[in-house]
């Protein structure tokens, strides 16, 4: 028999489970958005490509950038949407006020995330792939890192958001949605950080994606793997999960404190 | 519970509150509205920290055995109704795993007959008569056995059948050895069902006795005239 811990975590993924498979409406979204993002790009990508004298494959560089980055908005958002499904719901004080541990609920929040973000990364594959011949075999083993330091950070900006929503109430999810738009100019998914201005680059810096994708750069441009650089980002990323659940765990102390939980549906920030 | 204490700002919701439920036995917990008595099961179900006090289970402080201590703890409130989303099969099975139920879908059959709620097992929890979600919500509160029980107001939403019907599963529950802290404003139902009553004025408890037996120490006929005069006139019950 599992440990109690497990199945509470596990009692939070049956819960999203149940919710995802009863309903087309969260069914749709994980994954006709970012399959309609592959169509899109594909088609500029292959139009930019016609004529261009690039020396690596734009499909790679430019459609593999955007599959990336999808990827890493649908981690953000899966832990996100089970979380907002209980602030639709009206759940947090039957959650808080049972034996659930934030770590259980957390947890419970991330296997939601890889399951869901999971969908959507295969159906971003599948179209990419057989429609606009998209490989990422020139990368080799270093996607595994690549997509291991966008998954971790999507973590970080999820349970963040997470935080947010708790502590400002159910109307601040408008906050949350727009946050991979937000931050991807300084991600440089699409150009090297070298573009940015001066005063652009130290955020530029300060986040892990700008290592995976001036790392895929580095690679397609045939210069040596950007092992150190990629480590760094790795390490960021950690720290900012670490970050966001010291943030979460503070944020439920303060509704603990103020009776922020068992009020939250009338949305005081006070 | 023990001293506990709660101020929002300058207001002070609960002041020195400090009171025990045995095993098998219902206390009642009164008072007219923003006495305190949401604070204080707030507090003792840890979504709201005290400002002063404990709260503790069989000897454990839910302050720093929180999880442990919740373990053996359920309530049950017309204002946290479970999840409208989901059925109530699923209801059941989603929350039995954080009670951490031993042979849950054994259990889980077992309330919904109990509960009556077979039928409605996979309808969604959501288009349920508010009679049939208050009985889903006493399963829920039922799932882990808990030796303290909190209902806050069960019986606000049922027809007087279904309320008496509830009634007879409380104290049956009790009857097996629970603790239930149960709050009211149907002073009737508190007669037939609490062996012990709390009234809370101002925060703080001002009266404690036999639901029976209070009314006529205090010189009042009956529970309900106790009542309106703790709420109107809590002073002449001062020191009482």
């Amino acid at each position: 028999m599992r440990p109690p811990r497990a199945r509470r975590v596990a009692a939070i993924v049956l819960r999203h489970f149940y919710l995802v498979r009863g309903s087309l409406s969260r069914v749709f979204p994980l994954f006709v958005w970012v399959g309609i993002d592959m169509v899109l790009w594909g088609f500029i990508t292959r139009y930019l490509a016609s004529g261009s004298t690039f020396r690596f494959s734009l499909v790679t560089a430019l459609l593999g950038a955007v599959l990336l980055w999808d990827f890493e908005a649908r981690v953000m958002q899966g832990v996100t949407m089970a979380f907002f499904e209980d602030v639709w719901a009206r759940n947090f004080l039957n959650f808080f006020a049972s034996p659930l541990r934030l770590s259980e609920y957390l947890g419970g929040l991330v296997l939601s995330s890889i399951a869901t973000s999971a969908v959507g990364l295969v159906v971003m594959l599948l179209v990419a792939t057989a429609a606009f011949g998209l490989t990422f075999a020139a990368y080799g083993a270093l996607l595994v890192p690549f997509l291991l330091v966008l998954f971790v950070f999507g973590i970080a900006l999820g349970i963040t958001g997470a935080a947010v929503v708790l502590r400002l109430g159910p109307a601040a999810e408008w906050f949350i949605w727009p946050i991979p738009a937000v931050l991807s100019p300084f991600a440089c998914v699409f150009y090297p950080l070298a573009t940015l201005p001066a005063w652009m680059r130290p955020v530029a810096r300060a986040l892990p994606p700008s290592y995976v994708f001036e790392g895929m750069r580095d690679v397609l441009a045939g210069r040596p793997a950007p092992l150190a650089g990629l480590a760094f980002g790795a390490v960021l990323a950690a720290a900012y999960v670490v970050l966001a659940a010291w943030l979460f765990r503070t944020v439920h102390r303060y509704a603990v404190r103020t009776g922020l939980v068992a009020r939250y549906a009338a949305e005081s920030v006070s | 519970m023990s001293g506990l204490r709660k101020t929002y700002g300058s207001i002070v919701a609960v002041d020195g509150v400090a009171f025990d439920v045995a095993p098998g036995e219902i206390v009642g917990l009164l008072g007219p509205n923003g006495a305190g008595k949401t604070t204080t099961i707030n507090m003792v179900l840890g979504v709201l920290a005290p400002d002063a006090g404990a709260v503790r289970v069989e000897g454990r402080d839910l302050a720093t055995h929180r999880s442990e201590v919740l373990e053996h703890i359920n309530f049950a409130a017309v204002y946290s109704p479970l999840p409208g989303n989901l059925t109530v099969a699923q209801n059941l099975r989603v929350f039995g795993l954080i009670y951490g139920v031993r042979r849950l879908g054994e259990r889980v059959e077992a309330l919904l007959a109990e509960y009556d709620l077979a039928r409605f097992r996979n309808t969604k929890s959501g288009v349920l008569s508010s009679g049939e979600q208050t009985r889903l919500s006493l399963a829920k509160a039922m799932l882990n056995e808990p030796r303290l029980l909190l209902l806050d107001e069960p019986t606000a939403s049922l027809d007087p059948a279904a309320a008496r019907e509830m009634r007879a599963r409380i104290r049956g529950f009790a009857a097996r050895g629970g603790g239930v802290l149960w709050t009211s404003h149907n002073m009737y139902e508190v007669v037939e069902v609490c062996d012990r009553v709390l009234f809370l004025s101002r925060g703080h408890i001002l009266l404690e006795g036999d639901p029976r037996t209070l009314p006529g120490e205090h010189g009042k006929a009956s529970l309900e005239e106790l009542f309106i005069t703790v709420a109107r006139e809590p002073l002449s019950l001062e020191g009482a």
